[in-house]
């Protein structure tokens, strides 16, 4: 067996490919709490919750309405944006003008109510969900196996990651939501309606946790406290990135994650405080992250 | 936030809470109860060291509860130590966490701030469930409470009542002390203009960790007296749960008054008594009672009744 640093190659391509994996849902949820932050500066502690929920959609709409794994990819995260535009439109917009801290103290309780209530229903064990037919089995690639679904959460969540990054750099819409970003009341005076952008702007980051949350059902079991370690990894990771670029929070995700895998590979004992202890260093060096810059 | 009425009503009110603490087991009301709400008081008191008087937001102050928890059952019952040591030792040991903690967290202001201490409990989280001497899952079982110097018979619900009441008025008046000090005026002159503060030559970023230091110091205080009390330290004196609680209690009571934090304690100490029978909806209960503050009463209940009142 090929061996490289003393690991068996398979053994290490193995863990470096689960790391890259949980990069990918890292990049998902550290860039939609990114775009949250950017415009509405709001910490949303419920984006775990959020990405649960999604998970839950798509095996609710399964088990009870026969609703399969393609059609829940595109519900689901309409779904959890639906709810997300409801919680802006009548609750968190109330916030805005108050302290931030009163924005993360909201969307937490919001994520005990949401995590709870599904906690009572369905317990904290986990349900199956089977990836669709279409993506079972696997290629070898000689020195490791890659299962299929595997190898589409990776494309899907760069493709999703890069489509938002090109919205958010390249288009009109996404120049009109950095401006509103820089000044919000300039942006208003030239008849642009900025609330409205702010409710979508929640809504679509929401979605993509709920998208997140439908590629993840079917690697991880679905259960209603599967978002909420998650999103605590998620902050130190955004600690990291730095709140202040798109590509920056994406980038920090795939490579904590890889890091992540490497640790379990050569010292899995750290392999759950890893990602902490990068953090501090990194707070250490360069207090504003690496990709960010200051601002309160 | 002192009373204006003046040293008076301060010292009325003193007297007061005095009295009530030496009535209250005698009242009916259950000693491990009393125990219990006195324990978070001093947790809620010395979390809002740091959120109401210098502005800062920790949302990993169950770190600093667990641990010393951890550390006084672990000295306790394994080497033997006195009560009183016990507990000194599991308060110092949270205060040098939270000396470490505070140096790392203080490099980033507000938001970040709490996902910072966040994180940093979380790692404490995973440290405290493969590490042998919290006995993961299971926690520090049967720790015991012993004799104080030697004489008093701690196994007596009415003698740790009082050992605990002792505990808190030393820890509540100690964080008086603190905010009542130059110190003090120092902390609320960073909270309310800290580019001012830095420019008047004020060692802004050492008296931020040495408020974190005492913060944590008095919740590992809070959280060592639990261990004894309960005779067991487990992790969901360090999950963050426990941090969320924290923050709870102080914004219930109201943010940055001296007897907010208590009054909050007292709230959510005696909800989860009498919600223990509906199980896991306490979760969704306490959410609903997080977003039914945020959105409409902020103040919090002291901070509503002085604001009537029209003392702020």
């Amino acid at each position: 067996m090929q061996e490289l640093l003393g690991i068996p190659a398979p053994l290490l391509f193995g863990q470096l490919l689960i790391g890259l994996i949980n990069g990918a849902f890292y990049a998902l949820l550290s860039l939609g709490l990114a775009v949250i932050f950017g415009v509405l500066n709001v910490i949303n502690f419920a984006h775990g919750a959020l990405y649960m929920l999604g998970a839950f959609m798509a095996w609710l709409l399964l088990t009870y309405l026969g609703i399969g794994y393609w059609p829940a990819l595109i519900l689901s995260p309409l779904i959890v944006g639906a709810a997300g535009i409801v919680i802006e439109r009548t609750m968190l917009s109330r916030l805005y003008e108050l302290d931030h801290l009163y924005g993360l103290l909201f969307t937490f309780g919001l994520a005990l109510i949401i995590e709870g209530t599904f906690i009572n229903f369905y317990g904290v064990s986990g349900q199956p969900y089977a990836p669709p037919k279409m993506l079972t089995g696997g290629y070898n690639l000689g020195f490791m196996f890659l299962p299929t679904y595997r190898a589409w959460v990776i494309v899907a969540s760069l493709l999703v990651c890069f489509g938002t990054w090109l919205l958010i750099e390249r288009t009109r819409l996404g120049s009109y939501l950095r401006a509103a970003v820089e000044r919000p009341d300039l942006v208003r005076a030239f008849g642009i309606n900025v609330p409205l952008m702010m409710t979508l702007t929640y809504g679509f980051a929401v979605a993509l946790a709920g998208f997140a949350g439908v590629l993840a059902a079917p690697i991880y079991t679905v259960s209603p406290i599967m978002g909420q370690n998650l999103i605590i990894v998620v902050f130190a990771i955004v600690v990291i990135g730095g709140l202040g670029s798109i590509l920056g929070s994406i980038v920090t995700g795939l490579g904590i994650g890889l890091i992540e895998g490497l640790t379990r590979t050569f010292y899995p004992e750290a392999s759950s405080t890893v990602i902490f202890v990068i953090m501090a260093i990194v707070l250490i060096i360069r207090p504003h992250g690496l990709f960010g810059r200051s601002r309160e | 936030m002192s009373f204006p009425a003046g040293r008076a009503a301060n010292l009325l009110l003193a007297a007061a809470g005095l009295a009530l603490l030496v009535v209250a087991p005698f009242t009916g009301l259950y000693p491990v109860f009393l125990m219990k709400l006195l324990c978070f008081a001093l947790f809620a008191c010395a979390f809002n060291l740091m959120l109401g008087y210098v502005g800062l937001l920790s949302f990993g102050h169950a770190a600093f509860f667990g641990m010393a928890a951890y550390y006084t059952g672990h000295v306790v019952k394994e080497w033997g130590f006195d009560p009183l040591l016990g507990i000194l030792t599991g308060a110092v040991g949270a205060a040098l966490m939270g000396l470490v903690f505070g140096a790392i967290a203080i490099r980033q202001r507000g938001i970040y701030f709490a996902m910072i201490t966040l994180a940093l409990a979380q790692m404490v989280y995973f440290f405290c469930l493969q590490v042998p001497f919290t006995h993961g899952e299971d926690g520090i079982q049967g720790i015991p409470r012993g004799r104080l110097f030697g004489l008093i018979d701690l196994r007596d619900s009415l003698n740790m009542y009082f050992f605990v009441a002792a505990i808190f008025v030393v820890g509540f008046a100690m964080i008086q002390r603190t905010v009542h000090s130059p110190f003090g005026q120092a902390l609320k002159g960073i909270r309310e203009n800290e580019a001012r503060m830095i420019s008047l030559g004020y060692p802004v970023a050492r008296i931020k960790v040495m408020a974190f230091t005492i913060s944590a110091g008095l919740a590992g205080l809070a959280g060592a007296t639990k261990s004894i009390v309960f005779q067991t330290a487990t992790l969901t004196d360090v999950h963050w749960h426990m941090s969320g609680e924290v923050v709870l209690m102080t914004l219930i009571g109201g943010m940055g008054t001296i007897l907010g934090p208590v009054v909050g304690a007292g709230v959510i100490v005696t909800l989860q008594n009498y919600l223990a029978t509906i199980g896991s909806w306490v979760t969704v209960v306490m959410g609903v009672i997080f977003v039914v503050c945020v959105l409409t009463f902020r103040r919090g209940i002291v901070g509503e009744i002085l604001a009537r009142l029209g003392w702020r």
